[in-house]
This record gives C-alpha cells, sequence and structure tokens, in this order.
C-alpha cells in the first residue's frame, strides 16, 4: 500500500464522500459529532501519510507536536510579556523544520529533513499565523486541541486554501442552520464539479496529453538556434500556463467545496485570475490564500515597522522594498533553484513597474485615453506578462539550456 | 465618539492628501480606492500614535475596517 495523495484520482471522492456521509447527515439535523470528526481525521491522515514506510507520517506527528510545544509556551510567555526578539525567535523555531525541507535539494542530505512530509508549508503558514496574532493579542487563549484541529483540518491538509484562525473557529464551533447548510450544500456540489472538470478534464489535456508533445518539439531545437528558442517556447509557455491554472484551481475548488459539505466556508483560491487588468489585480486574483497571507504577515507587517520607525522616509522606497522582500521570500519559500528565486524577482519589478505606472497614470489622468480598447490591451498583455513569469517558475527554460 | 471620528478624518485626509477623504462616515475606503495596502499602513500606524492602542497589524479584517464609522468602532474597543 502507499500514500494516497488527497483529490489526486476521480474514485478518491467515492470514499471519502462515503466517510463524509455522516458528517453531512449529522449537519443535516443539526449537529456536529466531535468525536466521529476526529475519527474521519485520523483517517484521511492515515491513508494520506502512513500508507508508505510511514516515514512521512512519523515526520508529521513530531511537526505538529513541536508546533503545539511551541504555540503553546509562546502563549504562556505572551501572557506576561512581549519582546520583539523572543516573538522573532518563536518564529524562527516554527519555520526551521520548514528550512530544513527546503534546504534539503540543495544539500543532498537526506537526514537533514526529517520533518519532510507533503503539505508541511501549509501547516507552517497557518502556524506562523497563530504566533503572529498571540503576539498582536488577537488570540489570547488557544487550547492544544483547537490548534491541532485547525492545523490538520484534512480538507486543506496537503496543498491550502489558507485559512486563517479567526474564521475558522467561527465556522467549527457553529452548527449551520437547515437553510445555511442547504445553501452550502449546494455550493459545495457546484465547487465540486467544476473542479472535476478543471482537473481532470482541462488540466488533464493540457498537462498530460498535450505539455509532453510540445516540450519534446521545443527541445528538438535546443543547440540548433540562438539559446534553443523557437515558436515552441511559446507554445510551452500558454500550456503550461493553462495546465498549472487549470490543475491547481480545480485542486483547491475540492478542498472548498469538501468543507462545506463540513460545514467550512474555507476561502477560494482564484477568481479569475487570467481577467487580471494589471499585475497588482492578479495577485488579488490568482492563489489568493497565499497572496493574502504574505500581504498580512511579511508585507504590511514589514511596512508597519519600517514606518513606525521612521527607518525610511520615501513612501515609494518602502513599498518598493516591501515587494522585493516579499516576493524574494515567495521565490525561496516555492524552492532553491535559480528560476524560483528569478521568478519572485520578476514578479517583484512588475509589481514596481505597475506602481509607476498607476503614479504616472494619477498624475496625466486628461492625456490618457481609458476605454474598453485600452482595458483589453490591459488585460492581454498583464496576461502574457503572467504567463511568461510561469515559464520561468515551470522550469523549462532550465532544462532547455542547463541540462 | 465624535472627537475619535474627526481624528480620524485628519489622519485619512493626512495620509491620503485627499480634503474629501472620509466625509462620508459610511463610506467603503478599500472599495472606492481611497485607502490602498501602503496608505492602510500609514493610516494604522497614525492610529496607533494618536490613540496610544495596539492595532493588530496581520489580522486585518478588512470588513471590521472599512468605513470611518467602524474603525471609530473599533479604535474605542481597543482603546
Amino acid at each position: 500500500m502507499n500514500n494516497i495523495t488527497p483529490y489526486s484520482s476521480p474514485h478518491y471522492f467515492i470514499y471519502l464522500l462515503l466517510l463524509l456521509l455522516p458528517i453531512i447527515i449529522g449537519l443535516w439535523f443539526g449537529k456536529r459529532f466531535r468525536t466521529y470528526d476526529f475519527f474521519a481525521t485520523v483517517v484521511i491522515l492515515i491513508t494520506a501519510f502512513f500508507g508508505g514506510n510511514m516515514s512521512q507520517g512519523i515526520s508529521l506527528l513530531c511537526y505538529v507536536l513541536l508546533e503545539i510545544i511551541l504555540v503553546s509556551i509562546y502563549l504562556a510567555y505572551r501572557k506576561k510579556h512581549n519582546s520583539f526578539w523572543i516573538f522573532t525567535m518563536f518564529v524562527l523555531l516554527a519555520i526551521i523544520p520548514l528550512v530544513f525541507v527546503k534546504l534539503d535539494p540543495l544539500l543532498q542530505n537526506p537526514t537533514i529533513s526529517l520533518f519532510g512530509f507533503m503539505g508541511i508549508s501549509y501547516l507552517t503558514f497557518k502556524s506562523v499565523e497563530i504566533i503572529m496574532e498571540i503576539r498582536d493579542g488577537v488570540i489570547k487563549e488557544l487550547s492544544p486541541y483547537e490548534f491541532g484541529r485547525f492545523l490538520l483540518f484534512f480538507p486543506t491538509i496537503t496543498s491550502g486554501p489558507i485559512d486563517r484562525f479567526k474564521r475558522f473557529q467561527k465556522d467549527v464551533n457553529n452548527v449551520p442552520s437547515r437553510e445555511e447548510y442547504v445553501e452550502l450544500l449546494h455550493s459545495g456540489v457546484d465547487k465540486l464539479m467544476k473542479g472535476l472538470l478543471y482537473k481532470f478534464i482541462i488540466g488533464y489535456f493540457f498537462g498530460t496529453l498535450l505539455l509532453p508533445k510540445v516540450q519534446i518539439l521545443a527541445m528538438s531545437y535546443k543547440g540548433q538556434t540562438p539559446l534553443g528558442l523557437s515558436w515552441w517556447v511559446l507554445a510551452y509557455m500558454y500550456v503550461y500556463s493553462m495546465y498549472l491554472f487549470f490543475d491547481f484551481a480545480g485542486y483547491s475548488l475540492f478542498a472548498v467545496a469538501i468543507s462545506n459539505f463540513m460545514g467550512i466556508k474555507t476561502p477560494m483560491n482564484f477568481n479569475a485570475p487570467f481577467k487580471a487588468k494589471n499585475i497588482k489585480d492578479f495577485w488579488n486574483r490568482w492563489h489568493m490564500t497565499l497572496s493574502f497571507w504574505f500581504r498580512d504577515f511579511i508585507y504590511m507587517r514589514l511596512m508597519f515597522t519600517i514606518i513606525k520607525h521612521k527607518w525610511i522616509k520615501n513612501r515609494v522606497t518602502i513599498a518598493d522594498l516591501g515587494y522585493i522582500t516579499l516576493f524574494l521570500i515567495m521565490g525561496f519559500w516555492h524552492g532553491e533553484t535559480w528560476y524560483y528565486i528569478v521568478y519572485g524577482i520578476f514578479h517583484a519589478i512588475a509589481m514596481i513597474t505597475n506602481d509607476a505606472w498607476l503614479r504616472y497614470k494619477k498624475k496625466h489622468r486628461e492625456s490618457i485615453p481609458s476605454n474598453k480598447f485600452t482595458h483589453a490591451f490591459a488585460v492581454f498583455l498583464t496576461f502574457n506578462i503572467v504567463c511568461f513569469s510561469f515559464l520561468i517558475f515551470s522550469g523549462f527554460l532550465n532544462t532547455l539550456w542547463f541540462s | 465618539m465624535d472627537e475619535i471620528t474627526t481624528k480620524i478624518v485628519d489622519i485619512l485626509q493626512d495620509v491620503t492628501g485627499l480634503d474629501d477623504a472620509g466625509q462620508d462616515k459610511d463610506q467603503d475606503l478599500f472599495k472606492d480606492g481611497v485607502l490602498d495596502s501602503m496608505a492602510t499602513v500609514e493610516v494604522l500606524v497614525n492610529l496607533q500614535d494618536e490613540f496610544d492602542i495596539t492595532v493588530p497589524v496581520s489580522e486585518f479584517d478588512r470588513s471590521q475596517w472599512s468605513t470611518v464609522n467602524k474603525i471609530a468602532q473599533q479604535v474605542q474597543e481597543l482603546e
């Protein structure tokens, strides 16, 4: 038996819905069965993490235990004191397991990533959120059980969307009324169907059928033309972008749909990202729970600290520095390869350029036309810039040029 | 409450440079583009200094801070 990646095949859903049935019946009659919820979580965790050689499962358990201990100690500390350095130390301790996992491929030393398991990034986002909100005084009480339940909420455990603790608590401690629940079931079924279409039909078409063929054609120009460039590289860019969107948006729809069946309104990850009219707009529509996490816990905090201490006076400089920091961290988070880092820098430059353009536009509002053609051009330009960034992100250029 | 509201409107006008910012106490400041991330942070820093409160920078639920009246209510609760 191997580990079963959640939502990876259509028949996973049959077993999953069977497992969910008692939860759905319970909610229909206005009840939450805590013990059964716990049981269902254990079943999913076992199939997802203990199916193979158990190393993933053991890593997961050690990781969760470590985070629970850290959060409990920090909570107890924060009730009496509030030092910036202690806070920073706890944030660093909370992300150490993730840092090890990310550095692992670089060091080629498999023993270092003691905590390697699928979804460690997403659990780390949640843990860091909790520590930061304890620091801010937003979270004053938190039992290990509540924290564990938030971390291990199984519909989103491997790849998000990244929920927020207070929002999650509001849903999980509440039983929706019959009307609300009918609404949730309805939206859940819609999202499930749309997700199946996205991931297993459109995503499959682009990713499994088209992408390998385009890749072979693009690779055939290697060494034949300058930098191996050909029209097929452009084709690869668009096909990969479509695959990336439909595969991940499909997965995210599943996670939200299953959450809905359990009476939890997990936030959506995508909102028609290819309709974005500029790059800022794009990040408000693409992998939203991640970009909002970075916005709230990195960008806003950094801006706040710089402005409060008056380290830098110029607003534009502060904002630009914020973008560079945010996207560099996002690049390193994706993985320690040149193309993830370049992807991050590329988006930071795009954001800075976009801000500069918006400032220019504000000053010269009368002389710059704004109509449906300029809007269509803006959407077209943004789409192509985004697809180009995904070409960098895909690592295909690395294969084409260096391997 | 009125005193708080006046101070908030002053802060909004200082930060955005718009003379009419916050005139309508129920205007949605985020939706209408009065505040972007940067301006939001500046408003928060000013609120913190002015009212001597600790604002939650990250768990910044925008729907609860979206109008002058809502900001005034939050400030009162945090004071």
